[in-house]
């Protein structure tokens, strides 16, 4: 006996296998986004200050249009293979790919852009706050020796770095600042352990990424090497572009829920 | 060994089902890297098995320490010493020690022992046989789950040998406690737990699709035997419960490795200095997203024993089951509610009257269902003609002693009692109830019961007797006393077993812990090395019936109705020798006017003069 339903659908289901165990896996996707999704939400409530403004609005925007982009072609890939257009397939998956990539390439530069954004506590009790420009070679924290160069601003309260998107906070003015090491008293970047919306951003938005990679490969795979299935079983063949493009979606789920809740609320 | 190899499953070359051309895949295609679902069944009983003896030597290591704190092990203990070191100076466990094997215990033994026996083991064997499938769904899935598991299994025994030792934050792994401990093993324990969620991921995902998908034809969901209707459950229990706490390990595995503060609050200080962290975190998260998984689990636990001892019962009452859809409801309940009584395990935190409330209610509301299932089960003896064969009085054994487990649970499951009871042996002699003489109990069963269609042998019946009636009385003395120690206030978790903890309470007052309940600790040693020898006839039986037990005489040894045992023995590649096709539920026993006192799934109707012909006119 074989193993029955592998690529025609079961009939009182509607479905073939792989496609149930697509959706069942997607179920589990759910419940591991929504345990972080939670954890967020829980985090911002027991919060003292929760920051807004700290992402770049446009540069997320572009990355919804992108991903949705590659959601539209991947539709398009598997309607060109049920069309019996091969050639139509590769075109469309071709921008699928290029457009998962884009979308690493805009998260690796704003993940760039939070390393290099320093906050430093000074020894007079202010903040420094800004981009990083550079070191003196004889800077040394421990030693207090030589001085760091940032552009950016000085605020007198922690909270006040909080809330980029209130009225005044448009007129600040960013310029370069030197400090010497002797006037610093903690000095850190925006990484995951700057504080726990840092933390979050960076575990939700990585774990995302992550996801996109799969995706990607797999995609990668069905458009390169795996292609070759479409002139031996090209049912089989459709069938998989399907699943891949069933994670694709909610890949590109995850984000639209993403964007909302780290960039813009 | 390559002997018995040989004759072990699943490759019978003189079958009717290899038509299409059938090449010898080769020791390691068979045997390691199968994708035939019998084949990665009794892996992963094998498996399980071994996990479970090991934690059951870890449990004795900490028991002598509770008897004789301070004193060397006797026997291993040079063997601890030298390949622990200083943890285990003198062969005694040192504190840290202690808790080391107190969370690889619970870790190993739930994670790594019972459920992959439980929910991988007998439902890969057993499901696909009994729904009418050649295989799972993706047999290939399969293969990496079971070796996913492995993997992690591995992960978690080299964390004892790695510098500082295993994780020491009990098997629940609470944040800040599981942070701030200077050991690397923890990061081991989040790893190896990422690759044994990934593991039962695949296999729930396989075990829904499959049950969904491979239903042979007639096969209705009603007709379904009440082990797979547990199996389906469970499965979206391992489904949708697993993935938060994968959430949780990677948020603990970021304030571990990048020095997040996810779980961290603000002012920790850790060796009286101010931890190196944001802070703003919520240690409760992390009980939260814990238990969200941690309670489903006890469900993914008790169901495939209870469906193992549902068959059991079927087929040694030769009746059919009571309440079959009551049994399935049941369990659909159970399932959804396992959902949400989670934070009955945190009464303690200070989470408000309200919200206590609420979940004191779905904890009373979710007994309902369980008690249900266990009536079922008890009424279905009644008026049988029961044999009593060695799975049966596993099976028996399950039904008084979950029943002890589930209702120590209730003064649990309400904040007033719970205040007192919290975190003392007695919630230890609670689940312990429930899971080893309860669940390992229907596990022993099903392996007994299962063995024959797996070897076409059976297991020797008067050791299988000695190890029911020895396991039976030792697993009583092992945990009943801990209900009085647990009363009387004596804590889980205590590296000397109370002893400073007694001592340092004023002598004769209320709270101290008396002589008599101190004095147990000693009991409940000797009682479970006992119930460890206990085991010795099982693990030769097991061994020794696979070549020299007593040779069924048809394929259908134990005369069930179910499918699994309508195949050839053990089941070729593939399963059945023609595609079954089903005509009535599972339990159809003594059905009057039917030649045999069972009925099979498979078998066609009788013939039977339809009365219609003579009041037609």
């Amino acid at each position: 006996m074989d193993i029955p339903y592998t690529v025609q659908p079961r009939p009182d289901t509607g479905v073939y296998n792989a496609k149930m165990g697509i959706w069942l896996f997607l179920a589990s996707e759910v419940m591991l986004f929504g345990g972080l999704f939670s954890a967020y939400v829980l985090l911002r409530v027991g919060a003292d200050a929760w920051p807004h403004g700290w992402l770049n609005i446009p540069l997320g925007t572009a990355n919804t249009f992108v991903l949705i982009t590659s959601s539209i072609t991947t539709v398009l890939a598997w309607v060109s293979l049920k069309n019996n257009q091969f050639s139509r397939f590769k075109l469309f998956h071709a921008i699928t790919l290029v457009c998962a990539l884009c979308f690493l390439g805009i998260k690796s530069f704003e993940y760039r852009d939070k390393f290099m954004h320093y906050e430093i506590t000074l020894a007079n009790g202010k903040f420094a706050d800004g981009h990083l420009i550079g070191k003196s070679r004889d800077f040394d924290l421990a030693k207090k020796t030589g001085s760091v160069t940032l552009h950016g601003y000085e605020v007198d309260q922690e909270v006040d770095l909080m809330d980029l998107h209130r009225p005044e906070a448009r007129h600040i003015q960013r310029e370069e600042i030197t400090i010497p090491a002797v006037e610093i008293k903690k000095m850190g970047n925006y990484g995951p352990w700057h504080n726990t919306y840092t933390a979050i951003y960076f575990t939700l938005t990585g774990l995302h990424a992550l996801h996109v990679i799969g995706g990607a490969l797999v995609i990668g795979f069905l458009w390169g090497p795996g292609s070759r299935m479409w002139k031996t079983d090209p049912e089989r063949f459709t069938n998989r572009v399907e699943v891949s493009g069933l994670f694709w979606h909610f890949v590109d789920l995850i984000w639209i829920f993403l964007f909302p809740v780290l960039y813009l609320l | 060994m390559s002997t018995y190899l040989n004759k072990f499953p699943p490759h019978r070359d003189d079958d009717r089902a290899h038509e299409h051309s059938h090449h010898d895949p080769g020791f390691w295609r068979t045997y390691i890297f199968s994708t035939d679902h019998k084949v990665i069944g009794i892996q992963y009983g094998l498996g399980a098995l071994s996990f479970m003896l090991f934690g059951f030597f870890l449990m004795l290591l900490m028991r002598w320490q509770m008897a004789h704190p301070g004193e060397p092990v006797p026997v291993v203990g040079w063997l601890l010493e030298k390949t622990l070191g200083q943890v285990a100076a003198r062969g005694a466990l040192s504190a840290d020690l202690y808790n080391s094997f107190g969370a690889m215990h619970g870790t190993i033994m739930v994670f790594l022992g019972v459920v992959p026996l439980a929910f991988a083991a007998f439902g890969n064997y057993v499901v696909p046989l009994m729904i009418g499938a050649p295989d799972m769904a993706f047999p290939r899935v399969n293969m990496a789950s079971y070796q996913c598991y492995v993997l992690g299994g591995i992960v978690m025994l080299v964390s004892f040998f790695i510098p500082g030792g295993a994780a020491q934050a009990g098997w629940t792994s609470y944040s800040p406690l599981a942070t701030s401990i200077p050991t690397d093993g923890q990061i081991f324990w989040i790893i190896g737990m990422a690759l044994i969620i990934t593991s039962s991921l695949l296999s729930a995902v396989n075990f829904i699709a499959t049950i969904i998908q491979l239903r042979a034809p007639g096969m209705t969901w009603m007709r379904l035997p009440f082990f797979v209707w547990a199996q389906f459950v469970t499965g979206f229990l391992l489904l949708l419960a697993f993935p938060p706490l994968e959430a949780a390990a990677i948020m603990q595995l970021m304030d571990k490795v990048a020095h997040t503060s996810f779980f961290l609050p603000t002012g920790l200080a850790i060796g009286g200095q101010l931890a190196n962290a944001s802070g703003g975190g919520s240690p409760l998260l992390w009980q939260h997203l814990f238990w969200f998984l941690g309670h489903p689990e006890v469900y993914v636990l008790i169901l495939p024993a209870m469906g193992i001892v549902c068959e059991i019962i079927a087929n040694n009452t030769r009746k059919p089951i009571w309440g079959y859809k009551s049994l399935v409801y049941s369990a659909l309940v159970v399932g959804f509610l396992s959902f949400l009584v989670w934070a009955h395990h945190m009464y303690l935190t200070g989470m408000g009257q309200k919200i206590a409330t609420f979940f004191q209610a779905t904890t009373m509301i979710i007994s309902i269902p369980s008690v249900i299932i266990l009536t079922c089960l008890l009424i279905s003896l009644w008026g049988g003609s029961i044999r009593f064969n060695t799975p049966m009085l596993f099976a028996l054994g399950f039904l008084p002693m979950f029943g002890m487990g589930g209702l120590t649970g209730l003064p649990l499951g309400l904040a007033p009692s719970d205040i007192h009871l919290h975190d003392t042996y007695y919630v230890i002699a609670h689940f312990h109830y429930v899971v080893a003489p309860g669940t390992i109990f229907a596990l022993f069963a099903g392996i007994y019961y299962w063995f024959p269609k797996m070897t076409g042998r059976k297991m020797n019946e008067f050791w299988g007797r000695v190890h029911f009636w020895c396991s039976f009385v030792f697993m009583n003395i092992v945990f009943l006393p801990m209900f009085a120690q647990g009363m009387k206030g004596m804590l889980r978790r205590m590296a000397d077993g109370g002893a400073n903890y007694s001592a340092a309470r004023v002598p004769g007052a209320i709270d101290t812990l008396p002589n008599s309940i101190m004095a147990l600790h000693t009991w409940i040693l000797w009682a479970a090395m006992a119930l460890g020898l206990a085991q010795i006839p099982f693990i030769i039986n097991l061994f020794w019936s696979i070549r020299h037990g007593e040779k069924v005489k048809s394929d259908n040894p134990w005369q069930s109705t179910t499918l699994e045992w309508q195949t050839p023995t053990p089941p070729p590649h593939g399963n059945f020798a023609t595609p079954p096709r089903i005509y009535r539920g599972p339990y159809e026993y003594s059905v009057p006017g039917h030649a045999t006192d069972f009925f099979p799934q498979n078998e066609p109707p009788d013939f039977v003069a339809t009365p219609e012909v003579s009041t037609a006119h």
